[in-house]
């Protein structure tokens, strides 16, 4: 771990229990870190939620989205487009970033590479098409 | 094109699909056996994938088992057990012997079946997996990679509309239908206010012009299984006057099923909804009663229909 990440990591494992998954999305998941979900959800809560909002798999656990939700409506100070991003498809994790710094990775624009086969949205001939 | 693509691409026609029963061993006539009374009513029934996290033939093998079988197999595909490159070899695999439906989920936790002790994977999410077949339906793998002949694809996904964060539920249900969903077989619901806040959202915002929704609704023969289900499956909660209901009743077995035929007639009632997704845990029967009491033909009727109406236009 280089001293970037190991600075992001003793700032952020306290306050969000950082998984140093290397590709931040707090800002967009209203300052709750998804990969604290125990299915590692980026896009939102499971099926499973139960009836008091906690999670399927933790029971004693407030369910990840269900917090990151209501805060990402109610948190103050945020900037409004990090609200609007809230509901946006997140692409998959990559796994090579596990450990890194996404402070770094935010700089270099590492954390916004995606497979050359995914694209946010079906294609505009699929769109038209169906 | 499989039936229900061409279902979809109608635009107006009921659309029934069915939970087909998971396969422990025994042969394809065995299986024929335990088809035979939910597939007739069926449009396409789903080859699950290890339901609630139990090991069960796979959900390739059962979709091609139900292709020869005569029954047109929706490949649901979970988050849970395989990576990316698995699921998409699952895909492609399955649309080689010409399975076209998939049905995207995230998946019950390891933790909601027999073998708690096992890893857990969940490379991608439900709405990722959405966006993947997607790709592959476009021609190319998510590497990029072409993929040749594209698969003709009908993909859709599941959301459950009585789970929290309620108000987010329909959001998130759009989400996938922006990922590519075509059609939603939504989870059981025993709170029919927050089916129609569900449904009524979503008909609002214009989505269920792009998307079928299929409320799911499951028989069953008494208070038990509904108190099992309120208890032990993830994201269901059943009322304790709906579970009295049926307990209290003089006959368990005919209230639980008037319950059923009344969610049916609520959820086909809601402008949005296209059809429903069958679940039956009677096996008495009860399937033919219950289309036959909703007035839905059997598949074949109306295959022949929707034929002489193409002709007289």
């Amino acid at each position: 771990m280089g001293l970037v990440s190991a600075l992001e990591h003793v700032v952020k494992k306290p306050i969000w229990d950082c998984r140093m998954c290397g590709q931040c999305v707090l800002h967009d998941t209203g300052m709750t870190c998804p990969m604290t979900c125990p299915k590692t959800l980026r896009n939102g809560p499971c099926g499973g939620v139960r009836e008091d909002g906690h999670c399927e798999v933790k029971p004693e656990m407030r369910c990840v989205w269900v917090k990151a939700e209501e805060r990402s409506r109610t948190l103050p100070l945020m900037p409004q487009d990090w609200r609007d991003h809230f509901n946006n498809l997140r692409p998959p994790v990559d796994n090579r970033l596990q450990g890194t710094s996404s402070w770094q990775n935010l700089l270099s624009g590492r954390d916004r590479e995606t497979p050359p086969g995914w694209t946010p949205e079906p294609a505009e001939a699929e769109q038209a098409e169906a | 094109m499989s039936r229900l693509g061409e279902l979809l691409e109608r635009g107006d026609e009921l659309i029934i699909t069915g939970e087909a029963p998971v396969i422990d061993g025994g042969t394809l006539a065995d299986y024929e056996t335990k088809l035979a009374e939910l597939a007739p009513w069926c449009d396409a029934m789903n080859a699950t994938d290890n339901t609630a996290a139990h090991a069960h033939a796979s959900n390739v093998a059962m979709a091609i088992a139900m292709q020869r079988l005569g029954v047109e197999p929706i490949l649901q595909v979970v988050c849970r057990d395989k990576n990316r490159i698995a699921q998409q070899a699952d895909i492609m695999g399955a649309a080689l012997h010409g399975v076209e439906n998939i049905c995207c989920l995230t998946g019950d936790d390891v933790t909601a079946g027999d073998e708690s002790e096992a890893r857990r994977v969940f490379d991608l999410d439900g709405p990722q997996l959405i966006r993947l077949a997607s790709s592959l339906r476009e021609g190319r793998y998510l590497s990029g990679r072409s993929v040749g002949t594209p698969p003709a694809l009908v993909i859709g996904a599941v959301e459950n509309p009585g789970a929290p964060p309620l108000d987010y539920r329909a959001q998130r249900a759009a989400k996938k239908i922006m990922a590519g969903a075509r059609y939603l077989q939504l989870q059981i619901c025993y709170h029919p206010d927050r089916l129609e806040a569900f449904v009524a959202a979503l008909h609002q915002g214009g989505w269920t012009e792009r998307c079928a929704i299929l409320p799911s609704v499951v028989a069953v023969k008494g208070a038990g299984p509904l108190r099992f289900m309120d208890a032990s499956v993830p994201g269901i909660s059943v009322p304790a006057e709906v579970i009295g209901r049926v307990a209290d009743a003089a006959e368990p077995a005919e209230e639980a099923y008037r319950l059923v035929r009344e969610q049916c007639e609520h959820a086909l009632s809601l402008p949005g909804v296209r059809g429903l997704h069958l679940t039956d845990f009677r096996k008495d029967g009860s399937m033919a009663r219950l289309c036959t009491d909703l007035g839905i033909k059997p598949r074949s009727e109306r295959e022949q229909h929707a034929h002489h109406r193409v002709v007289a236009v």
